[in-house]
C-alpha cells in the first residue's frame, strides 16, 4: 500500500470511528462523517448519470471556435430529442408560473410505469403466490425430507401451516366482526403467525447490523496491521513513520473530544 | 432501587458498550463456529457447480457500499467458483453506487485466480481472467425495471457499450449472448428493491432460472418466492454467504465473522431474557403493591 492509499484508508478508519461515536451521542465527528457520505454519494450519482445516461444518448461535442461547449443530438437516433425535452420540462418545477408543465413528463412516466407494472406485479407477486398457497397438499412428503425435514418448504406439513397462517392472519385484519369466540381464537392464531414472521425478520435484522460491525472490525484490523507492521515479523517495505504520526494525531483528536465530553458531563452533574 | 428496577432503567449505551466489547474479544479469539448449510443455499451452489464449462451466468451486483459487509462475500465466493469452473460471467450494476465497487471486486477476484488453489479436493490451475472473454461488465443504467425488461430483448438495447466503453459486439463472449435465453441463470446479489424487479420483470416476464442473495433485513420477505419456485435459491445475509463459502470450500470474510455473530446473538438473547425477567418481576411486584 502506498502512502496516498494509506492516507485515504486511514481517513476511512477515522470516518468509521466517527460514525460509531453516534452510539454515545450526536457529536461533530459524526456530523462530519454523515455530511461527507451524503455529499460523496450525491456527487458520485450525478456524475454517473451524466456519463452513463446523458452523454451516450445525447452526443456532446466541443466546437473548436473558442471556449464554448455545444450540445449536439446523436444524429443516428433523433427520437432521443423527445425524452430529452420531456426531461428538461421537469425543471419547470422550480418556476411557480410554469410548474404545471412538469406534469406532462410526470404523467407520461407514471402512465408507462403503471402500464408495465400492473400486469407483471399482479401475475408474479399476487397470482403466483396465491397459486402456491392453494396448492394440493403433498401427502407423499407430509413430514419433509433431508437434514432440515421440519423446515422443508415442499412438505405437506409446511403447506398446511402456510394455509392456516394465511387464513388466520387475514382474519386478524378483518375488523367488521368482533374478535370473540371461535373468530377471536382464529384471530389470535393470526397474530401469533404475524409475531413469528416479525421475529424472523428481527433475527435477520440483528444479524445484518452485527454483520456491518464485523465488516468494520475486519477493515480496522486490516488497516491496523498495515499501520503497525513496521516492527512485525513481516515488515512492510513501504512503511513510513508518517503512518503512525497520522494515526496518533487522529487518535489524539478523538480522545481529546471524548475527554471534553466527559468533563462537560461531570460538570453538568455537579450543577 | 433493586437489581430488577436497575435492569429496567439501564442506559442503552451500556448495552452498546458491552456488545462492542463482546464482538471485539470474540473477533480477536481464534475459534471456529460450525456452519450448517441450508438447502436454499445448496441449490445455488449445486446449480453453478453442475454447469458445463463455457456456460454463461449473469450476476447483477445491485448493492451499495452500505450492504457490502453481507453481500460482497457472496459475490466473491460465487464469481470465483464460476471462473474456476470456466464459466463466463455477465455483470451488471443496477444500484447507483455499485459500479465502482463491482469493478474493484472483479479485479480482486481476477487476481485470486492467478494462483493455483484446491477446492473440495479438486486442484484448479492458475488462470488469467480476460475482460470480454471470461466476463463482461455492463455497468449502470437508471430505472432497473426498464433495464431488466429491455435486457430480455437484447443486452445491447440498454447497454450498447460495456462499463469500460467497449461496444458489446466487439467482446468475444458477447457475440453468442443476445438476451436471457443465452444465459444458464441469473444470480442477483442485491441490497435494494432491484430483487423485486428481477422477480417480477425478469423471471416473471422471461422465465429464466433466478436465484438471489439478499441482506439479512430483507431475507424473510423473499422466502415466499422460494416456496413458490419463482427463485431456485436464496442466500440470506452474512450467514448465507458463510454457507456458500463453506460449500465452495473457500472460507472468506463471512465465515470469519460467524464466531462474532454467534457471540453477539448469544449476548443479545441474554439481554432480552434479562429485560423480560426485569419487566415481569417489576409487574408482579407492582400488582402485589396494589393489593396491599
Amino acid at each position: 500500500m502506498d502512502f496516498s492509499t494509506f492516507l485515504w484508508t486511514t481517513f476511512a478508519a477515522f470516518l468509521t470511528l466517527a460514525t460509531y461515536s453516534f452510539l454515545y451521542k450526536d457529536n461533530p465527528f459524526y456530523k462530519i462523517a454523515e455530511h461527507i457520505v451524503t455529499g460523496v454519494a450525491a456527487g458520485y450519482f450525478a456524475i454517473l448519470l451524466w456519463h452513463n445516461g446523458l452523454v451516450p444518448k445525447l452526443w456532446f461535442q466541443r466546437i473548436d471556435d473558442g471556449d464554448w461547449w455545444w450540445l449536439w443530438l446523436n444524429s443516428s437516433k433523433p427520437w432521443y430529442l423527445i425524452p430529452a425535452i420531456l426531461g428538461m420540462l421537469m425543471w419547470t418545477r422550480f418556476s411557480k408560473k410554469y410548474q404545471w408543465v412538469s406534469r406532462w413528463p410526470m404523467a407520461l412516466y407514471i402512465g408507462i410505469s403503471a402500464g408495465i407494472a400492473v400486469p407483471l406485479e399482479m401475475s408474479n407477486r399476487v397470482n403466483k403466490q396465491l397459486y402456491d398457497t392453494m396448492a394440493d397438499l403433498n401427502w407423499a412428503n407430509f413430514f419433509g425430507q433431508g437434514t432440515y425435514a421440519m423446515f422443508d418448504t415442499t412438505s405437506g406439513l409446511s403447506q398446511l401451516l402456510i394455509v392456516i397462517g394465511v387464513v388466520a392472519a387475514l382474519i386478524y385484519f378483518f375488523f367488521s366482526k368482533a374478535h370473540t369466540g371461535l373468530f377471536g381464537g382464529v384471530a389470535k392464531v393470526g397474530i401469533w403467525t404475524l409475531m413469528i414472521g416479525f421475529g424472523a425478520s428481527f433475527g435477520f435484522t440483528v444479524m445484518a447490523r452485527i454483520s456491518l460491525f464485523i465488516n468494520r472490525m475486519q477493515f480496522l484490523g486490516g488497516w491496523g496491521q498495515e499501520a503497525f507492521n513496521a516492527s512485525g515479523t513481516t515488515p512492510n517495505p513501504n512503511y513510513s513513520a508518517w503512518y503512525q504520526v497520522f494515526f496518533w494525531l487522529l487518535a489524539l483528536l478523538v480522545i481529546g473530544y471524548a475527554a471534553y465530553e466527559i468533563v462537560k458531563h461531570l460538570r453538568s452533574r455537579k450543577t | 432501587m433493586d437489581i430488577f428496577e436497575k435492569l429496567m432503567k439501564l442506559d442503552r449505551r451500556w448495552v452498546f458498550l458491552f456488545l462492542i466489547a463482546v464482538c471485539v474479544v470474540t473477533y480477536a479469539a481464534d475459534f471456529e463456529i460450525p456452519v450448517l448449510v441450508e438447502p436454499e443455499v445448496e441449490a445455488i451452489f449445486n446449480f453453478v457447480d453442475t454447469l458445463p464449462a463455457g456456460a454463461a451466468v449473469m450476476i447483477p451486483i445491485d448493492y451499495d457500499p452500505g450492504s457490502l459487509a453481507e453481500l460482497h462475500p457472496m459475490t466473491y465466493a460465487i464469481v470465483e467458483q464460476c471462473w474456476r469452473k470456466n464459466l463466463k460471467v455477465v455483470f451488471s450494476a443496477l444500484s447507483q453506487n455499485a459500479p465502482g465497487m463491482a469493478d474493484q471486486a472483479i479485479r480482486d477476484i481476477s487476481d485470486s485466480l492467478k494462483v493455483e488453489k484446491e477446492y473440495n479436493g479438486v486442484v484448479y490451475p492458475p488462470r488469467e481472467i480476460v475482460n470480454g472473454v471470461d466476463y463482461c461488465f455492463l455497468g449502470y443504467k437508471p430505472y432497473p425495471a426498464i433495464i431488466i425488461l429491455s435486457m430480455g430483448q437484447n443486452f445491447r438495447l440498454p447497454f450498447p457499450l460495456d462499463y469500460y466503453g467497449t461496444p458489446l459486439d466487439s467482446l468475444p463472449m458477447m457475440r453468442d449472448i443476445q438476451n436471457y435465453d443465452d444465459l444458464a441463470c441469473v444470480i442477483d446479489i442485491s441490497g435494494t428493491n432491484a430483487t423485486d424487479y428481477w422477480i417480477s420483470y425478469g423471471q416473471g416476464r422471461y422465465g429464466f432460472p433466478l436465484a438471489i442473495g439478499v441482506t439479512g433485513v430483507s431475507t424473510a420477505q423473499y422466502y415466499p418466492y422460494y416456496g413458490s419456485g419463482q427463485i431456485f435459491g436464496i442466500m440470506g445475509g452474512m450467514l448465507g454467504a458463510a454457507q456458500y463459502e463453506q460449500l465452495a470450500d473457500n472460507p472468506g470474510l463471512a465465515k470469519d465473522g460467524m464466531r462474532v455473530q454467534w457471540s453477539a446473538h448469544m449476548m443479545i438473547i441474554a439481554f432480552i431474557v434479562l429485560g423480560n425477567v426485569g419487566y415481569f418481576v417489576s409487574r408482579i411486584r407492582a400488582r402485589r403493591g396494589e393489593r396491599r
